[in-house]
């Protein structure tokens, strides 16, 4: 056989031989079809439209004194992030974000807890189970601003006086609570209550079933529940804008620069408050990341 | 303490969980201490709810649940002193091989110390001391297997239960798990209960097979008895190997009577333990697979044997020390003949050939 390919002219041999070839080859030469690369294209301009403006404030934000409002960028220095915390004009930042970080802190616990107990307790079925979870699940439908001003008013009409950490909490609470639930269902559909029999037919109170078998199992569920409450908290407007009293949180505070700040600080507070949520979400992941490692590790040893 | 015993008895034991319908319905038994007990009967009898009740992870809507001379309903099953393997073993996805074993001491108190010592040797009776550190999902089906048997071990409990312990594992670790557990049951030297539906199962491993129908004890005796001599069509038809035919009693002739049958002279069967067989009863037997003997038409039947019905042959299959054939013998039902390799193809037989299925006449045996 090879004798006679040996022999044949090579002209001839191309002619019989190329075409199957390149057809074989043909899917694995191009290696994607062209819907490949019409959605790679959607994709990218989704992450351009997604990311590009708050890269643009994040640019300006770098800028030395002369920086305006717009481009072009004008030098490069850390101008604006000193007159951030510096300068009493551009308003009481450092306060603001010190009551959001305190707010979003408690708004976490309160959310963790209270979602934990409810996946708990809807476990098993009861007496106007749906009806409980559809009166919570209402809240979220509710328009942030609506409820923000009920909140408001109620708190005037009884007499109270609202400020972050009592009706801003109420209503932060009434958005991150609904959420916390459904992710903790999410969470406890894929716990086995096999768990809880087997520690139960091992000796275990409720308590040591709850502390040694539930809660390490559910742990990065956990983590997630309070990643959301935490996020949902920290940027959170339209509920906190009636509720808040003289005192205002972060988002309120940008609000209201927004209105009379007309120099490139604005900016450097946005660059600042992205960071902050992304070291919250690095941590959160990295705990998530950490527990699993940890399991591994010890199952390596 | 109280009694180290794990003597079981159910005494009139009741579980509805509607109110309505009972899963567990009037169930008498008892367990004797160290026995190896096997529940079986499909799924829903009942087998899993009694089980469970035992384990004390349900109450009895009525009746009594006596281990040890003592009425445990109402306790926990750590005052009871039972332990229970789960079905899907149920092992703590979070935790070691050692701490999942160790869990019953942690939640007692025991000081780490103590509890190491007493779980390592436990893993090494199950022989798995190479794999302690590992995590649940990093073991094969037997492996977790035995996790779990020696998680349960450690409470010392005088009863196991075993919610169908083999289940989840492929046949051939079915096989050898089976004889582990019997040679735990053995050293351990306490009382296991196995629920179960699959027959082999029980009759390999217990010491007492309980068979269950819709909430009620169908029959409870040896492997032995209750394979030889089930009491009626539903058992000897769930425990398999046996041929059910009935008909109509034609006479009764002192100890023995006779069936009448469509297409031959009638069955003649022993009258044994039924006394209050009289003529024009609708009588059901039942004959061994192993104990039919095939004969072509015309020749002398084997001694012993005064009934033979003319079959004609179905299908057969091959089993390897048997060969499985199936007869049409009776009238929409099975009927099957289990004939030793070497006797089968000494003169095999081809599907559509008509035999004449017989069988020694002592070895009938009338149903309830």
């Amino acid at each position: 056989m090879s004798a006679v390919l040996a022999e044949m002219p090579k002209s001839d041999m191309s002619k019989t031989v190329m075409p199957a070839t390149t057809k074989a080859i043909a899917p694995s030469k191009g290696g994607r079809s062209w819907t490949f690369y019409v959605l790679a294209t959607l994709f990218s301009l989704y992450v351009v439209a997604l990311y590009g403006p708050m890269f643009c404030i994040y640019v300006l934000s770098f800028q030395d004194i002369r920086g305006g409002l717009v481009f072009p960028m004008k030098g490069h220095s850390l101008h604006w992030f000193v007159d951030l915390f510096t300068q009493v004009r551009t308003g009481d930042v450092k306060g603001s974000f010190d009551r959001s970080i305190k707010l979003a802190v408690i708004v976490t616990i309160i959310t963790v807890v209270v979602s934990f107990l409810a996946g708990l307790g809807f476990r098993k079925r009861f007496r106007g189970d749906t009806f409980v979870f559809y009166m919570m699940i209402g809240s979220l439908v509710a328009p942030g601003l609506v409820l923000g001003l009920g909140t408001g008013l109620l708190f005037q009409a009884l007499g109270l006086n609202a400020s972050w950490y009592t009706s801003a909490l109420g209503a932060q609470l009434s958005w991150t609570l609904p959420f916390g639930v459904l992710v903790m269902f999410a969470v406890m559909s894929r716990f086995n209550h096999v768990w809880e029999e087997a520690a139960y037919d091992l000796g275990a109170s409720r308590w040591q079933s709850i502390w040694l078998v539930m809660i390490p199992v559910l742990a990065p569920g956990l983590v997630a529940v309070a990643l959301f409450g935490f996020t949902l908290s920290y940027d959170e407007f339209a509920r906190s804008l009636q509720t808040a009293g003289s005192l205002n949180t972060l988002p309120l505070e940008i609000w209201s620069m927004t209105l009379n700040v007309t120099s490139p600080s604005l900016y450097a507070l946005g660059t600042v408050t992205t960071i902050v949520s992304f070291i919250v979400i690095g941590a959160s992941l990295g705990t998530i990341v950490l527990i699993q490692k940890k399991r591994g590790s010890q199952a390596k040893g | 303490m109280k009694s180290d015993r794990g003597d079981i008895e159910l005494a009139g034991v009741c579980k509805s969980f509607d109110g309505a319908t009972y899963v567990v319905d009037g169930v008498n038994l008892r367990i004797a201490d160290g026995a190896y007990c096997c529940f079986i009967g499909p799924s829903g009898c009942g087998k899993t709810t009694i089980l469970r009740m035992i384990a004390g992870h349900e109450d009895p809507t009525a009746g009594e649940i006596v281990i040890g001379g003592q009425n445990v309903v109402g306790l926990a099953p750590v005052q009871r002193r039972t332990a229970m393997m789960f079905q899907s073993y149920a092992l703590f996805p979070h935790l070691t091989v050692r701490e999942n074993i160790a869990f019953a001491l942690r939640v007692r108190g025991q000081s780490k110390a103590d509890r190491l010592r007493v779980s390592d040797a436990m893993i090494e009776k199950v022989r798995l001391t190479q794999f302690a550190d590992r995590l649940p999902a990093q073991l094969s089906g037997g492996q977790q297997q035995r996790v779990a048997l020696a998680r349960a071990a450690i409470t010392e409990p005088r009863v196991l239960l075993l919610d169908e312990p083999l289940s989840a594992l492929d046949e051939q670790l079915r096989v050898q798990m089976r004889q582990e557990l019997r040679r735990m049951q053995q050293e351990l030297g306490i009382t296991f209960i196995h629920v179960t539906h699959t027959q082999l199962e029980a009759i390999a491993l217990a010491d007492l097979v309980v068979v269950m129908e819709q909430g009620k004890i169908k029959q409870a005796g040896a492997a032995r008895d209750v394979y030889a001599h089930p009491h009626d069509r539903y058992v000897a038809e769930f425990m398999g190997g046996q041929n059910v035919l009935s008909g109509r009693v034609e006479k009764v002739n002192g100890a023995s009577f006779t069936l009448a049958q469509a297409a031959s002279d009638g069955i003649e069967v022993p009258l044994q333990a039924r006394a209050t067989i009289s003529v024009g009863d609708e009588v059901d037997i039942a004959v061994r697979r192993d104990d039919v003997a095939l004969v072509r038409p015309g020749r002398d039947l084997p001694p012993g044997c005064t009934t033979s019905l003319p079959s004609r042959v179905l299908a057969i299959e091959y089993q390897g020390y048997f060969v499985k054939v199936m007869l049409d013998t009776v009238p929409d039902d099975e009927f099957v003949a289990y004939v030793p390799e070497k006797t089968f193809f000494a003169d095999p037989f081809t599907v559509g050939d008509v035999v004449m299925a017989t069988w020694a006449t002592g070895s009938a045996l009338p149903l309830a």
